[in-house]
């Protein structure tokens, strides 16, 4: 190598470190100048103020605590006690929580010397550790109270309402009621709700304790109490589990067994006819293309909410899909094998039996099984648009704003639910075509 | 053991044969079983589908048409206004893309990390690999619409939601894909950075990275491609973008066809176009490499 062919080489590999240095610096500057056009274009400086910490704080207590409503009726005087406010959550008639006491006066003791009394004549008394004593009388519909011109933060107060959140619990008086809300942590009532006799005992006592109730057998009183529990209406939910499971099942199956025999026509080695190979392509782009979205709009029209409908998006989208991986496959099927099979004198159905499907079965049916585990998440999604299934429930606990306790049992329902179908597809997989790994 | 079946071999060709269609016939008993069991499930699962379905698959069959000829026959008599539509409706199109844009983009950085730390070989905490494992695996479970509609709730409606909840899954299964790649990458070139004194990120970007490389980009050019998918099913649930505009245009119902054919025009031409050029760009990519 003479000097002058150095020269050269050197140079070229200063100009190629030059280059990637450039490119070494000109990648993160792309991405941060992106970075910065989305900043821009999604309004991140608006979002801190449509951001609303309350809901995020609501949000983060209510998912693992519950609150007890003790509600005054101003008008009548009644009191009712009830879990999170609901009517299927309230305690049954002469029954309260033992952190009521008193008859006349009602006595609520919220903990940390916080203590809220229900006087007669709707009037009513707050004690709080470290602040005057808080009367409120209610007449008509407004209240007349003792409290002072400025307030601390954690009152809101005006002639019509008044609201006082303290750490021990909450309080809302306004003409028509006044009601005080009592955080304990934990989902109350998951197993069984006020009214059934197995509420409150332990499951020994179930197990092997006197009969509690003299129509039942414990075991099978306890479990369809506990199936049809109407506050977490777990057997309802078990419906939707199933529902979505179905659709991911039978969606990504169908569009499978459809997909196969079209994969066919798509393939160069089975179809030698350009036009239908072309057309059957465009086909499988069409269905693949319209996306899952607008097929759900589209069959939901027909077929009405339900879980047919999601599974016939997933069917539809997915023919698609698997057309083209199918045909892929196809195409690289082993001539060898069909020869040999062939030099046997098999007939043609005899050479696709034995000479193709072993060689493509393990490749489409690990496809086929990939899709089942992302098609539940695909079927929560579209059953949340569609109307069926875990995702539905999970969009209507979320509308309500206030049933944080069940979004985060769905959630957690959820994830388990995919994972089981991970963890399932693999396993099949294992048992069908053997483990690669 | 060795004797028996020396002296079952005299009447071995009979013997065999009886073996073998015995085989032969249980394998065929299972194969058949296996079927008989997929066909109940499927037969069984389509009809309680159909049951608890709002309209049943028979009639609902032939009325499938109805809504696509209603929509397009709108949409043919109003077609001088439909270029207007498109124009309209194309900067949600851009917000849809957007989307999904940045959260292909969050999620291959997150991915990338997950799996540099939760693959043998690689991690900087070799004991801490399982828990990254795990994180991506819940990362990957999470569907997208349980994250964006929580996070709809405390931010507000618009972009952003949509944004992180698709990202957040992408990183998962990014990370997964990526480290199943980087399980097969060449630990030589670490280890002639180790000896030179590199730290554990040099290493990644000078010995990892440069191998892995094609391969990421494929899966990630894949990702985007799911992911325009997933902003736009999004929107539908109020994430924004073109999703949104599409449910607000089906509320409307007829009368306003023309402009949910305006947004179908715009989403399938999107979806086909990014189809497209990452499927080329892709198989360019992998055929690069076994070259």
């Amino acid at each position: 190598m003479t000097a002058i062919d150095l020269d050269t080489t050197k140079h070229a590999a200063d100009r190629l470190f030059q280059r990637k240095r450039l490119i070494g610096f000109a990648i993160p500057a792309v991405i941060l100048l992106y970075l910065g056009y989305i900043f821009v274009a999604f309004d991140f400086a608006g979002l801190a103020q449509r951001a609303s910490l309350e809901n995020a704080v609501t949000l983060a207590s209510d998912s693992w605590s519950h609150k007890v409503h003790v509600t005054r009726d101003n008008r009548s005087g009644e009191i009712t006690y009830a879990v999170e406010g609901e009517r299927k959550g309230r305690y049954p008639e002469g029954t309260r929580p033992d952190w009521v006491t008193g008859e006349e006066i009602i006595t609520i003791d919220l903990g940390g010397e916080h203590i809220v009394r229900y006087l007669p004549e709707n009037r009513t008394e707050i004690e709080i550790p470290g602040f005057q004593l808080i009367a409120v009388q209610a007449e008509g519909r407004s209240l007349t109270s003792n409290l002072p011109e400025d307030l601390p933060e954690w009152i809101s107060a005006s002639n019509r309402r008044i609201g006082i959140t303290t750490p021990e619990g909450r309080i809302t008086l306004t003409g028509a009621r006044t009601e005080v809300f009592n955080y304990f942590p934990g989902w109350e009532l998951f197993w069984f709700t006020l009214d059934s006799p197995y509420y409150d005992k332990s499951l020994t006592t179930i197990l092997f304790g006197p009969r509690l109730d003299p129509e039942r057998s414990n075991v099978a009183g306890a479990l369809s109490d506990w199936w049809n529990n109407t506050m977490w209406r777990h057997g309802d939910v078990a419906w939707a589990i199933g529902e979505t499971i179905l659709m991911a099942f039978l969606g990504t199956m169908g569009a499978a067994l459809v997909a196969l025999p079209l994969a066919f026509l798509a393939a160069k080695r089975f179809s030698p006819l350009m036009l239908i190979r072309g057309t059957t392509r465009r086909f499988f782009d069409f269905l693949r293309g319209v996306d899952a979205l607008i097929w759900t709009v589209v069959l939901a029209r027909a077929f009405g909410p339900g879980p047919l409908t999601g599974t016939l998006a997933i069917l539809v989208t997915d023919t698609g899909t698997f057309g083209k991986i199918f045909s892929e496959a196809l195409e690289n099927v082993d001539q060898k094998q069909i020869e040999g099979v062939a030099s046997t004198g098999a007939k043609p159905l005899q050479r696709y039996r034995f000479g193709v499907i072993p060689q493509v079965v393990p490749v489409l049916l690990a496809q086929v099984l990939y899709f089942l585990e992302s098609n539940t998440r695909s079927a929560t999604i579209i059953g949340a648009i569609t109307g069926g299934g875990i995702g539905l429930m999970l969009t209507q606990a979320i509308q309500t704003q206030k049933d944080w306790e069940e979004v985060a049992y769905y959630i957690v329902l959820i994830i388990l639910m995919v994972m089981f179908m991970d963890w399932a597809s693999g396993w099949l997989r294992g048992k069908l075509i053997g483990r690669k790994d | 053991m060795a004797d028996i079946t020396f002296g079952d071999a005299p009447d071995s060709v009979a013997g065999i044969q009886s073996r073998y269609m015995e085989q032969v016939q249980k394998r065929r008993l299972y194969g058949g079983l296996t079927l008989l069991i997929f066909v109940v499930l499927m037969v069984s699962g389509f009809n309680i589908a159909d049951a608890r379905n709002a309209g049943g698959f028979w009639e609902g069959l032939h009325q499938i048409g109805d809504y696509p000829a209603d929509v397009l026959s709108e949409a043919w008599e109003k077609r001088a206004d439909l270029p207007g539509l498109i124009a309209k409706y194309f900067p949600a199109l851009i917000e849809t893309i957007n989307i999904a844009a940045v959260s292909t983009l969050i999620g291959v950085i997150g991915g990338l990390f997950l799996s540099m730390l939760g693959t043998r070989g690689l991690a900087k905490w070799p004991r801490m690999i399982p828990v990254f494992r795990r994180l991506s695996d819940v990362m990957r479970a999470v569907p997208e619409i349980v994250i964006a509609l929580v996070l709809i709730f405390v931010l507000g409606g618009g972009p952003v939601p949509a944004m992180i909840a698709i990202a957040i899954h992408t990183a998962g299964a990014l990370g997964k894909l990526f480290s199943e790649v980087a399980e097969n990458a060449d630990l030589k070139p670490l280890e002639g950075l180790e000896s030179t004194g590199a730290n554990w990120s040099q290493r990644m970007i000078l010995g990892v990275l440069p191998q892995v490389a094609p391969n990421y980009i494929s899966y990630a050019l894949l990702r985007f491609e799911i992911n325009i998918r997933a902003s736009a099913i999004l929107g539908f649930v109020g994430a924004g973008g073109l999703g949104y505009e599409l449910r607000n245009a089906m509320a409307w119902g007829p009368g306003r066809f023309d402009e949910a054919a305006a947004i179908f025009i715009l989403l399938f031409g999107t979806i086909v176009f990014f189809d497209q050029v990452s499927s080329r760009y892709r198989n360019r990519l992998t055929e690069g490499q076994t070259q």
